[in-house]
This record gives structure tokens, C-alpha cells and sequence, in this order.
């Protein structure tokens, strides 16, 4: 393999088909009675990642980090930690630790005992405990506070303790249950990104369920995306946001516009026929389709261009419209405009210009476009 | 209109007080009379309190009833705290429903048919294994305890489900095998609901009049059954003054609790104050 190639899979080994995985998902079914939480999961994780299971809730995905954790046992199917199969391992000798939704701080310890504790499980010698608990807990700023209980810190300093402890027994595997769920907005940001930072310096490899998909792109090298106990997309966050593979991905990342109809053929391209809309649209050219077909054409709402004049651009798909309504977000601006009388999108417009000389409101007529290629065609 | 109903909910309030404390009133007041007649009075006095404390007899059925209390307690706690592990952290076991069941019955069972069928059981064994040969203070004390690890066993389920599992799991987590976690986070964390459980079968214990009456022997009366006792004879004002010291212990008890549970609370709002100031 030349050099170059090889260093372009430094970062991203699941690229790398030579690559060995570091946390290897085998089948993995967990059955709870007659219900199914988790369905012949396969899954490889590569070391130092940052690997987000994202879903809705009852998707399957704090199963299957319990079933890493080892509090639950899988009906079927292996897990293997580091070569080593983890199926008659019980949690408390595994090379993980985990981070709770709650937290799980024991309201009768002080920070620094709560972050001592696995340690001392461990046998490690009282002055490498003392000396390993304060480099962690002024890693996370919380060394004037560890004569604390849990219940005199604030929502955030708990999260560190939280995560202090986890970190300081340097487990192979970290494993996050919807990590920042419980703090508010501000602090959710800039925790994140700490997060991001300790993850790089410890080079502990991080698995995060979350049902937050904006948490889950910027986390991530890479997110399984779960429904109904399986795994429907494997991607980095750009991939599973510009290629969804289905309509239900399409729709729980982000926000996207949709056109149902027929797939009919021009000259060298694709059309789609939508009873809706009186021309028919233009396909992205990549797709495989045959004419006939029923699909979906979605496009982004940052994908389309809004102007008062007329483009006049063939290359582009431009349809009228009237703008419903819109709403100021600072940053950006999303208009709902209504097309042909009847279908509604969503478009999201940067607000690149304080000085813009005439901003598009109510009632306007206006001329939307988008490139062909910028749009999916999905699937069922 | 709202100092009307106020003047109302006043009376009712003040009647009902009325109703629960002045005969607790009466009773303290009537302990210091002189008179050997209970309900005429004969001018103050603390002569029954020296009586009291000169009869052997009661004293010796309050011994009596406070060694099988605590005895009964300490079991009770320890029992019920297995029970309630078993039901609160076992999750599926052969039988769980039964046993759910027959941990609870002894709440809904009425008193007689357990005193009934206990003295049963005492006399079948002693007929069959020489055991117990004479009915007293041990089975009694058995008989307590049958019925006072049902509450205790209800208390810590109940607690234990509070508490959730997480914590534990966390302990496991972070390299703690069972019984480590048992000691170092179940126990400390169930401490004060197996305290309230050793109290309340304390209570219970001390309360009890039915039961011990079907399973005691010669020679062993508790304290409820003497004063039962002596009432049936004809009471004397003496069983006022020993009515006077318990209620004046249990209000001891009552206020050093308040006090705790005042410095607890101030103790959260405290800490409350110290987790939103950073």
C-alpha cells in the first residue's frame, strides 16, 4: 500500500479494510421475553474512536452499551474487547468503564472517594490512588472541590466527577449513556467539546448513545444510527447527513424536503414526476433508477437558493413560490415557502449581510433553485 | 368570607385536638391524684409513682417487654433485610410470587389466627421435639418476629427500589464484585430504612397484646398484657403513672427526632445553596 494511502487511514481506520477493529460486534441479538431490544447487531469500532449510537428512545442503544458493560448478557452473538470475547467476563472485570445518564455518584462519598473508588477495587497502592485522583480531578477543574459531597455540586461539576471516575482506572473502553442529557444548553456546548479534548489526549477510545443528533455530529468520528434494535446506517457524521440511506435517517438528522413520485426518463437523465408539482424534476445523476420506479427526492434546506429574480440558470431546478412565513435565527433564517399551491418547503438562508438592500418577507414571490446533484433519491 | 371559614376550620381543628389529647390529659393529671379511686379526685400527690416504682411486678413485665422488643428488632431487621433484597434485586427466581406473597401475608393476616396458629405450632413441637418445652419469652419473641420481618422486608423493598440499581451497577463497573458493593454501597445506603424498620418492629413489639397473649406461658406477661390484666381486676391508679412515664418517653423521642429532622433540613438547604453558587 503506498505511504499515502496508509496515512489517510491514520484517522479514519474503518476505511482501511486491512484495518483490525478494536471493539468487535458479532450478531449480537438481546431478547427481553418476547421482545426483541436488540437484533443480530454487527458492529466494529476501531481504537480511539468516538463512536455515537444514535436513536430514538427504545431504539436498542442503551442495551447494547449495557451489553458492552456487561449488566446485560446477549441472547446471541459475541462481543470481543481487544481480541478478547467478553461473553463470560462479568462487568466488574471488564477493561470498561461506564459514564451514567444519572450519573450515579454515591451520595455518601466524597468527590474524591466517588473518583477513588475503582482504584482502590483495583489494589492500587495508596500514594499512586491520591496522586492519580488529584491529576484527574484537576483534569476536570475539580480539585478545591473534592471534600465535597455529590449533592453540594452543581448539575455540570457532578458530570465531571462522573467522568473523572470513569477515566482514572484508564480503561481501554469508555462507554458514555447520553452524557450531556441533563445539563442545559450553554453548558451541554462547551462540555461537549471538552469532551472532545480529554477523548484526544487520552486516546481512550469513547463509545456515546444519545438520542441527540447534533450532539452526535459533533462528537463523532462516527455514528450507527439504531431503529427497532438494529443498526440501519454506519457512517461519519457527513455521510449518514449528506447520503442518508433511508427516509427515517433522512428525517431524524436534520430537517429535509420531500418529493414522492415516479421516475420517468429524458434524453440522458432521470426525471422525477411528482403529482404535485406541474414540471417534473431533475435526479441526481448518480443514482441507479429505473423508469417507472416510486422514490423520494429530498433535498437539504441549506441546499436551496431563494432569490426575487428569476436565476435563469439551466443547470439548476427552479421552481415560484410564496414565502408563508419565516423566522430570524441570528445566524441563519428559515423560510417555509409554499410551491405550485400546495407542497411546502423549508429553506434555510445564512444571513451573510447586515446591509442586505432588500430582505425576503411575507407574501413574497420568490424563485427557488437547486442543483440536481445536491438532492438524494431515497427509498422506502 | 375567607376569615369565616377560617374561624371554622379553626374549631374543627381545635375539636379534633381536643378529641386525640385530652384524654392524654386527663391521664397525666388523673396520675397525680390521691385518691385509690381512678376517676374521683383526691388532691394531688406522687404517691402511685412510688408505688410504681416499688412494684416488682411491673417492672418486671416492662424488662420483659423491652428484652423481646429489642430482640425481636435486631432478627426482624436482619431477616426483613434479606427478604427485602431477595424481592427488590432478584428478578426472576422459582417461586417469586409466592414468596412475594407469603413475605406480605402476615400484614393483612388478623392477630388471633396468627397467635392461634402459632400456639399450634409450639405445642405440635413441643409434643414432637421436646421443643419448646415451656411457652414464654423465646416463643414469643419467635412470634414477634414472624410478624415483624413482613414490615421490615416492606420497608427496605420499598427503599431499595428508591435507590434504583445504578448506583450498584456503578460500583460493579468500577471493579467491585457483589459482595463488595453489598458492603460498600447497598448497606450504607439502605442504613436508614433498615433503621426505621428496627424501630418499627420495636414498636410493634412493645404494642402487642393478641399474639403474646396466645403464646406466653406462666410467668411471663409483657407489659400490654398486664395492664390488660390488671384493668380486667379493677384498675389501679399506679397503671396511670407508668401511662404517664411512657407517654413522656415517647415524647422525648418524638422531639429529639423533630430536632434531627429540623437540622437536616437546614443541612440541604445549605448544601443547595453551595451546589448553585459555583
Amino acid at each position: 500500500m503506498p505511504s499515502q494511502e496508509r496515512d489517510a487511514f491514520l484517522d479514519r481506520p474503518w476505511k482501511d479494510s486491512t484495518a483490525e477493529p478494536f471493539i468487535r460486534i458479532e450478531g449480537v441479538t438481546k431478547r427481553f421475553g418476547a421482545f426483541t431490544a436488540v437484533e443480530a447487531v454487527s458492529l466494529d469500532i476501531y481504537k480511539g474512536e468516538l463512536f455515537s449510537l444514535l436513536g430514538g428512545s427504545g431504539c436498542g442503544k442503551t442495551t447494547l452499551l449495557r451489553m458492552l458493560a456487561g449488566f446485560e448478557e446477549p441472547t446471541a452473538g459475541h462481543i470481543y474487547i481487544d481480541g478478547v470475547d467478553m461473553i463470560d467476563v462479568p462487568a466488574y472485570a471488564r477493561p470498561v468503564n461506564m459514564m451514567f445518564q444519572s450519573y450515579a455518584l454515591f451520595p455518601h462519598m466524597s468527590v474524591e472517594d466517588n473518583v477513588a473508588y475503582g482504584l482502590k477495587r483495583d489494589g492500587v497502592s495508596k500514594a499512586e490512588i491520591s496522586q492519580r485522583v488529584a491529576d484527574m480531578l484537576s483534569m476536570v477543574e475539580l480539585l478545591e472541590l473534592q471534600k465535597r459531597k455529590p449533592h453540594q455540586l452543581s448539575g455540570g461539576q457532578r458530570q465531571r466527577v462522573a467522568l473523572a471516575r470513569a477515566l482514572v482506572k484508564r480503561p481501554k473502553l469508555l462507554l458514555l449513556d447520553e452524557p450531556l442529557a441533563a445539563l442545559d444548553k450553554r453548558l451541554r456546548e462547551q462540555t461537549q467539546f471538552e469532551l472532545m479534548n480529554i477523548q484526544d489526549q487520552l486516546g481512550v477510545t469513547f463509545i456515546v448513545v444519545t438520542h441527540d443528533q447534533e450532539e452526535a455530529m459533533t462528537l463523532s468520528t462516527r455514528i450507527a444510527v439504531m431503529d427497532h434494535g438494529q443498526i440501519i446506517q454506519v457512517g461519519e457524521p457527513s455521510e449518514v447527513y449528506e447520503r442518508p440511506q433511508t427516509k427515517d435517517i433522512a428525517n431524524f438528522i436534520g430537517t429535509i424536503n420531500m418529493f414522492d413520485g415516479e421516475v420517468m426518463s429524458s434524453n440522458d437523465s432521470f426525471l422525477l414526476r411528482c403529482p404535485k408539482i406541474s414540471k417534473p424534476l431533475k435526479l441526481p445523476s448518480q443514482a441507479e433508477l429505473n423508469i417507472g420506479q416510486q422514490v423520494t427526492l429530498a433535498i437539504r434546506p441549506e441546499k436551496i437558493k431563494m432569490t426575487l429574480e428569476d436565476p435563469h440558470d439551466s443547470s439548476q431546478i427552479t421552481l415560484r413560490g410564496e414565502v408563508l412565513e419565516f423566522a430570524y435565527m441570528g445566524n441563519i433564517s428559515i423560510y417555509r415557502v409554499k410551491i405550485e399551491g400546495e407542497v411546502v418547503l423549508q429553506i434555510t438562508i445564512p444571513n451573510l449581510d447586515r446591509m442586505a438592500e432588500r430582505k425576503i418577507e411575507w407574501d413574497d414571490q420568490v424563485f427557488i433553485s437547486w442543483h440536481p446533484e445536491n438532492s438524494l433519491v431515497l427509498r422506502d | 368570607m375567607p376569615k369565616k371559614r377560617s374561624t371554622f376550620l379553626l374549631s374543627v381543628l381545635c375539636f379534633g385536638m381536643a378529641f386525640l389529647y385530652i384524654p392524654m390529659f386527663l391521664l397525666i393529671v388523673y396520675s397525680f391524684n390521691y385518691s385509690k379511686i381512678v376517676s374521683v379526685w383526691g388532691g394531688l400527690s406522687t404517691r402511685w409513682y412510688t408505688s410504681l416504682f416499688e412494684s416488682e411486678e411491673i417492672w418486671s413485665a416492662l424488662m420483659l417487654s423491652l428484652k423481646i422488643a429489642i430482640v425481636n428488632a435486631t432478627f426482624a431487621t436482619l431477616l426483613g433485610t434479606l427478604a427485602g433484597l431477595a424481592l427488590a434485586r432478584f428478578r426472576y427466581f422459582r417461586g417469586r410470587t409466592l414468596f412475594t406473597g407469603m413475605i406480605s401475608a402476615p400484614l393483612v393476616m388478623p392477630e388471633v389466627i396468627t397467635g392461634l396458629s402459632l400456639l399450634l405450632l409450639f405445642i405440635t413441637l413441643g409434643d414432637l421435639i421436646g421443643w419448646p418445652e415451656k411457652r414464654g419469652i423465646t416463643t414469643i419473641t419467635i412470634a414477634h418476629i414472624t410478624f415483624s420481618l413482613a414490615y421490615v422486608a416492606v420497608i427496605i423493598e420499598s427503599r431499595l427500589s428508591g435507590i434504583g440499581e445504578t448506583l450498584e451497577e456503578a460500583a460493579l463497573d468500577l471493579g467491585a464484585k457483589p459482595l463488595r458493593v453489598m458492603i460498600d454501597i447497598t448497606l450504607p445506603l439502605l442504613a436508614p430504612g433498615m433503621l426505621a424498620g428496627w424501630l418499627l418492629a420495636f414498636t410493634l413489639s412493645l404494642d402487642d397484646l393478641v399474639i403474646a397473649s396466645f403464646v406466653s406461658g406462666p410467668g411471663s406477661s409483657t407489659l400490654p398484657m398486664l395492664i390488660y390484666s390488671r384493668v380486667k381486676l379493677g384498675l389501679k391508679p399506679d397503671i396511670n403513672a407508668l401511662a404517664t412515664m411512657i407517654i413522656l418517653a415517647v415524647a422525648i423521642g418524638v422531639l429529639i427526632a423533630g430536632w434531627i429532622l429540623i437540622r437536616q433540613q437546614k443541612q440541604r438547604q445549605r448544601d443547595a445553596q453551595l451546589a448553585g453558587t459555583e
